[in-house]
């Protein structure tokens, strides 16, 4: 049999991308393209089904102005908060609806196209007053339309592709991912996107093999081509051969065999050689995940980003939806703990349409947005502390950058936990509070903010991001996203040495304690607790079961010597290599 | 007796003409006010300016009006409540839109 080196040499069908979330998959393609707005002007079926849809797609589109709505009030000016006002309005026009209603029963025509008919009509009336400001009425018209339509397409692409295929855009957003996730997609490839970008990250938590940053697949790849995704090694082949489907049949074979392999560490701690005990946790994103969670034999979850729950819901829950989401959590868990990290929103987590920053890496995001928007910031409070009544529940913020934001949301909980107090209302009193270090003052001021905290944790993407002054979805300079640089290994240390001394718990929830080849390292450096997708739990486990801690710590002193990235790497494999242990992307 | 049934059959409609007097005009603001207003009510109401004759009820119709200080628009009411429909919605155009 052929080496995957000669098969890979001999395809001229393959594409090559970033390697995002493990796993092997042959299916067929669903080119999703979403980012052009076609209007589809077929002939319905069933017109009955097309109303329902259509008034599916006015409440989606609904939920999604209040939710921005919601957000924004506070910051907008009284003229932008009555256009979203009137565009609220716009989808409960009796006029409008009644009209495209009963268009679609007469023409049976598809909803969006009746849609973009009618309100362009109204839109060619505002541009005809040759004023100024109505044509900038009718661009605020243009938003709403869109919105429908979009949301319109949105259910007609779930129908389409509720059969098990892969997925091919040219990005994906968290939203897309989840809305895709729930439709049995068996894998997904991007033309955008590095190792960290949400499309990745929840890939991975959904246990959904991925290649992302595959340049020009969408160009390459038409709807309907068979495809092999291999999420080990980054590469897709498009169209292939029988001896390519016959030598990933075995490898697919292979990985199942090896998985069943992995059922023995399940239930076992995360064990050094020589007994030293890892914690190994489990990050959720989805709150369908917590069941992948207790069948990975995590001990808890070590980060539940809670921003996903926008994402799925679609607007701000209120205080008594989001305390059952928490306490269904938290009991589902129990007795392990589940630390709930606020929302982190802005950036590239949440899109607000209305609220566009130059820098919005650098801009209003994680606490520092949560401060600004306090009456939000109080019902997630109040909503974690009332999910802590069984003592297994911590709080995490994140995008710390000053100590007086750590200060100030003590405040607010304090005054939360007040009013619970007065309202008879139980919760723990002694809930743990505790810090993202991922921006690099907070690195800095490690052992500040582990003395004023009850636990640190390391959020090594954005950590990374920051230090190296890099944008970590930009694939045209992602390779300088260096997890193993020197800079980003001393920073580590730096964080992990301050936080003991201060006698806190330190732990580490980024994607880099996913990556097999960074978890030796960082257990020399002192860690004792990670949190990874539950998909790789056992993968670690299995690394771990297999290090020496004391050679570890070796290893660590040697690497924090080190002045580049592949001098890093370079010792790290020549670890794996010494003490006879072998990556999974090796085995099979 | 046959007086009373003439009285209903009779179509009473009420017309009025208004002007704009706030300096912003009739902007988005004061045209989703007018449709909420309108919404109270069971009459008909139908708002015409330059030929454009639009669905008071409707504000997407509402927002193609381009009113600027100092137009003129024709305000028709129609129905069982119109007389009070007219009172209410006549004076937010008497008092600028409370913009003045």
């Amino acid at each position: 049999m052929k080496s995957f080196k000669q098969i890979l040499t001999e395809a001229e069908n393959k594409i090559a991308g970033i390697a995002a979330a493990p796993g092997i998959v042959i299916a067929k393609v669903y080119l999703y393209t979403k980012e052009k707005l076609k209007i589809n002007d077929g002939i319905v079926a069933d017109e009955e089904e097309a109303i329902a849809n259509l008034h599916e797609a006015l409440k989606k589109s609904k939920k999604e102005l209040n939710k921005i709505f919601s957000f924004a009030k506070e910051k907008m000016d009284p003229d932008r908060a009555g256009i979203f006002e009137a565009q609220l309005m716009i989808l409960d026009d009796p006029v409008l609806i009644d009209i495209i209603v009963n268009r679609v029963k007469i023409e049976k025509r598809q909803p969006e196209y009746i849609v973009n008919d009618e309100i362009s009509k109204y839109q060619d009336l505002m541009r005809n007053a040759h004023e100024s400001y109505m044509n900038e009425r009718a661009s605020d018209i243009e938003d709403i339309k869109n919105r429908i339509i979009r949301n319109l397409q949105k259910k007609r692409w779930e129908s389409k592709i509720a059969s098990e295929l892969i997925v091919v855009s040219d990005s994906l957003t968290p939203a897309d991912t989840i809305l895709l996730s729930r439709s049995n997609v068996k894998g997904f490839v991007t033309d955008h996107g590095g190792l960290t970008s949400h499309a990745a990250i929840i890939s991975r938590s959904l246990n959904i093999p991925a290649v992302v940053g595959a340049h020009n697949a969408t160009l390459k790849i038409k709807d309907g081509d068979t495809l092999i995704v291999d999420g080990f090694h980054g590469y897709v082949l498009i169209n292939p051969n029988e001896e390519q489907i016959q030598f990933f049949k075995t490898k697919i074979q292979r990985l199942l065999e090896l998985q069943k392999g992995l059922e023995e560490f399940k239930d076992k701690p995360g064990i050094t050689e020589d007994g030293r005990e890892i914690q190994i946790m489990a990050n959720v994103d989805v709150t369908g995940e917590v069941d992948i969670v207790i069948a990975s034999g995590a001990k808890g979850i070590g980060l539940y980003r809670t921003e996903q729950i926008l994402e799925e819901l679609g607007e701000f829950p209120g205080e008594e939806e989001q305390t059952l989401l928490y306490s269904r959590l938290s009991t589902r868990i129990y007795p392990e703990t589940i630390i709930i990290r606020a929302f982190d929103i802005g950036g590239d987590k949440v899109k607000f349409l209305d609220f566009k920053e130059p820098n919005p890496f650098l801009g209003l995001r994680g606490i520092r947005l949560l401060l600004e928007n306090k009456s939000m910031f109080k019902t997630q409070v109040r909503s974690v502390l009332r999910a802590s009544v069984n003592k297994n529940v911590q709080f995490m913020l994140p995008m710390v950058t000053t100590l007086n934001e750590v200060r100030k949301s003590k405040e607010i909980i304090e005054e939360c936990k007040k009013e619970l107090k007065q309202e008879k209302i139980p919760f723990d009193k002694h809930i743990k509070i505790g810090v993202m270090i991922e921006v690099p003052s907070a690195a800095v001021m490690a052992k500040e903010f582990a003395m004023e905290t009850d636990f640190i944790s390391i959020g090594t993407n954005d950590l990374i991001q920051y230090l190296m002054a890099v944008d970590r979805g930009n694939d045209l300079v992602s390779d300088l996203y260096q997890e193993f640089s020197p800079a980003v290994i001393k920073t580590l240390f730096h964080i992990i040495s301050e936080g003991k001394n201060a006698g806190k718990d330190v732990s580490l929830c980024g994607e880099m304690a996913a990556d097999t080849l960074a978890i030796p390292l960082l257990i020399g450096m002192g860690l004792t607790s990670l949190s990874i997708s539950p998909a790789v739990i056992t993968y670690a486990k299995r690394i771990i079961s297999k290090i020496s801690y004391e050679k570890a710590k070796i290893l660590a002193d040697e690497c924090i010597n080190c002045t580049t990235e592949v001098e890093v790497q370079h010792k790290i494999e020549h670890f794996f290599k010494v003490n006879n242990i072998t990556r999974t992307r090796n085995i099979i | 007796m046959a007086d009373g049934f003439f009285n209903q059959e009779k179509q009473i409609m009420i017309e009025r003409t208004v002007k704009i007097v706030n300096s912003a005009g009739l902007h988005t603001r004061p045209a989703a006010t007018i449709v909420k207003l309108a919404a109270k009510y069971k009459c008909e109401f139908y708002i015409s300016k330059d030929g454009l004759n639009i669905n008071g009820k409707s504000i997407i119709g509402v927002m193609t009006l381009a009113a600027e200080m100092g137009s003129e628009l024709v305000l028709n009411f129609d129905g069982a409540d119109e007389n009070e429909a007219a009172d209410e919605i006549i004076d937010y155009f008497n008092r600028g839109f409370d913009e003045l």
